[in-house]
């Protein structure tokens, strides 16, 4: 990546970071409904992964898609007013935060039910290869959705029928509240994919460089036509895993000492170390992200809510 | 006009939608190699090959899903369930995914795929392969539940589905394969969401469909020997329901029965007339009738399994009933 690319790569982190700090406080008084389901902390994955797509690659994920939303260059009005529900959020106020989906930038979708993505990932990776395009479906899910019997549905099938799609499981050591030891009968995620014959690499999620690199050697392995490829990205979440959670599960030094590698600090760290930016341009970096957000908070505040006859509309495409 | 089974009805929808749309293919189990195994799809393999005529694993998740991703990429696929008691395997890609992706994205995705799903009783096949679960499917708004009892609506529905793009569970009834009728020649499509009356009359309302058709069609020629003159409303689709010929008929006969496969509780029949109330309750001249399957699991016995299925007899006087 130039300074340029780096650039972005770090405003994305930051600009994830602080429109769900900001969601959070959103949450708390009232303005967000059902679940939150917030990133912090995973920044470095979603980012290094879409900043080494290609544009007509295609994203989809699971119901923690604010990262991914971010990544694919929906704006930080469309999201919160998502969020908030409003008609001029990404899909209508009608998704929410966990259904955040833009098919002009090739992202599919935050999917809320664990693990059925996976399937319609692998019959998205064989549209495309029944066309003959030059795509390949980058497929996101938890370290719990490797459980489900859709997991091992459909990554078979990618195998079987050497389908170009990049399964990444991000591993953020929890499903819910419950460590992977305790539910999952190996604890190296990425044995599931050596079980199907799928070549796979562990990667420290925490560091976006090393995700990017990754990516793009899988990228290149599935362009070349040899089926799937599985990453699991060794991740953390430093908040709950939704609003709400009481985190029983974890005590506070563990997440200390996650922060020790917080993806943003690390890459703010090399960006400086190796001459790429001066501070003082990550500060307006980060300067600029904190009025977007704040502009995007109010825009969507000041957004109508849905019309009360957008209730019966998309039911069908073709209406009776 | 020409006299086909149903079976060749299906089958001659799919072949000409395959030949008109590239994008149209087909997945499932034993669907390529196999010939189908109901000989639905006997010879596409060899016309089409292998990239249009997919052998699945043994998988519906993966089936239902495939087919999905690929409807979101702007495909046609028609994926085959060998019944639809397998339906539940892929209950969530079916009911919460399928039918939710337009609405819930705010209208940015279409899924334009078909679900083919034989099922039924009557083939001693025991309870968990003999189910007419139809209803449940037909529950859930954004999708799509057809059901055509005679060959001609196999055919045209059939295309329709293919051509729609919305999601739509096609549920055919494997009893109903050989079952043979005129269908019209040339590009024949009927359009999704229409009641149809079969076969008119004048003395009592029968509404049905599906093999519950059948019955009715064989109830009404037994009636009319004895006089009684029995109009047949073919529902076709469940899910978006048409209710106006049934309710026309209704205004005149004053009298309905309702005759469906599945079980009484919770099944079509009880949407039916409750619809049939709520919409014309001052031209009842009696209750209006259901016939159903028996509160059973259906058993292996074939006698015990014809007593839990309803017969052309338990129409018939279920019609005198309300005469």
């Amino acid at each position: 990546m130039n300074k340029q690319e780096l650039l972005e790569v770090y405003r994305q982190m930051v600009m994830i970071r602080r429109l769900e700090e900001r969601a959070a406080e959103l949450y708390q008084q009232g303005k967000i409904g059902g679940f939150l389901h917030l990133y912090i902390g995973q920044e470095a994955v979603s980012t290094g992964l879409v900043a080494a797509r290609q544009p007509q690659d295609r994203m989809i994920t699971a119901y923690r898609d604010h990262g991914v939303a971010i990544n694919v260059g929906i704006s930080a009005k469309e999201v919160i007013a998502e969020l908030l529900g409003k008609a001029t959020g990404v899909s209508k106020g009608k998704g929410g935060s966990m259904h955040m989906a833009d098919t002009e930038k090739n992202f599919f979708g935050g999917h809320a039910i664990v693990g059925a993505h996976l399937p319609i990932a692998s019959g998205m990776a064989l549209g495309d290869k029944y066309k003959k395009k030059d795509t390949v479906t980058i497929c996101m899910f938890g370290d719990g959705a490797t459980n489900i019997g859709y997991f091992h549905e459909g990554v078979n099938l990618s195998k079987v029928w050497d389908l170009p799609v990049l399964w990444v499981c991000e591993n953020n050591q929890y499903g819910m509240g419950t460590t992977v030891e305790r539910a999952s009968a190996v604890s190296e995620i990425r044995q599931k994919a050596e079980g199907y014959g799928i070549p796979n690499e562990r990667v420290d999620g925490m560091d976006v460089l090393a995700v990017h690199e990754a990516t793009e050697k899988a990228l290149k392995h599935i362009r070349a036509g040899k089926g799937p490829y599985f990453l699991e990205i060794m991740t953390y979440r430093y908040r709950g895993h939704s609003m709400g959670d009481p985190e029983r599960y974890r005590d506070a030094d563990e997440i200390k000492q996650w922060q020790e590698s917080d993806p943003i600090g690390v890459f703010h760290a090399y960006l400086i170390e190796n001459k790429k930016a001066t501070k003082k341009a990550l500060d307006e970096i980060e300067a600029q992200v904190e009025a977007e957000v704040e502009e995007a908070v109010e825009f969507a505040e000041n957004s109508p809510d849905p019309a009360p006859e957008e209730l019966f509309r998309d039911i069908y495409v073709e209406e009776n | 006009m020409a006299a086909i089974t149903v079976r060749q009805a299906i089958s001659d929808a799919m072949r000409e939608e395959m030949e008109r749309d590239e994008d149209v293919f087909i997945l499932g189990e034993e669907v390529g190699v196999w010939g189908g195994t109901f000989a639905v799809t006997r010879g596409f393999y060899d016309q089409f090959g292998p990239e249009r005529v997919m052998d699945t694993p043994i998988a519906e998740s993966a089936i239902i899903g495939a087919a999905i991703g690929a409807a979101m990429t702007g495909l046609r696929p028609i994926a085959e369930l060998m019944t639809i008691n397998f339906a539940f395997s892929a209950m969530d890609h079916i009911v919460n995914e399928a039918p939710k992706l337009h609405y819930m994205f705010g209208g940015q995705f279409k899924v334009p795929m078909v679900i083919r799903a034989p099922g039924g009783g009557g083939r001693q096949l025991g309870a968990t392969h003999s189910q007419t679960p139809d209803a449940i499917f037909a529950h859930f708004p954004g999708l799509k539940v057809v059901a055509p009892g005679t060959p001609a609506d196999h055919k045209g529905l059939l295309k329709a589905a293919i051509r729609s793009d919305d999601p739509v569970l096609f549920i055919e009834h494997a009893t109903l394969y050989q079952w043979r009728g005129e269908v019209p020649d040339g590009d024949y499509v009927v359009p999704i969401g229409k009641s149809k009356v079969q076969r008119p009359g004048t003395d009592v309302t029968l509404v049905s469909y599906s093999r519950g058709l059948q019955l009715s069609m064989q109830a009404a020629d037994e009636l009319a020997k004895q006089g009684i003159s029995a109009e047949v409303v073919d529902l076709r689709t469940l899910r978006p329901l048409d209710m106006d010929p049934i309710i026309e008929s209704f205004k005149k006969t004053n009298r309905a029965v309702v005759v469906e496969e599945g079980w009484k509780s919770y099944g079509v029949g009880s949407e039916v007339v409750s619809r049939i109330y709520e919409e014309a309750f001052d031209y009842a001249d009696a209750p209006v009738k259901r016939v159903a399957q028996k509160e059973v699991p259906l058993p292996y016995n074939q006698k015990l399994e014809q007593l839990a299925m309803p017969q052309v007899a338990d129409v018939i006087q279920a019609v005198k009933e309300v005469l």
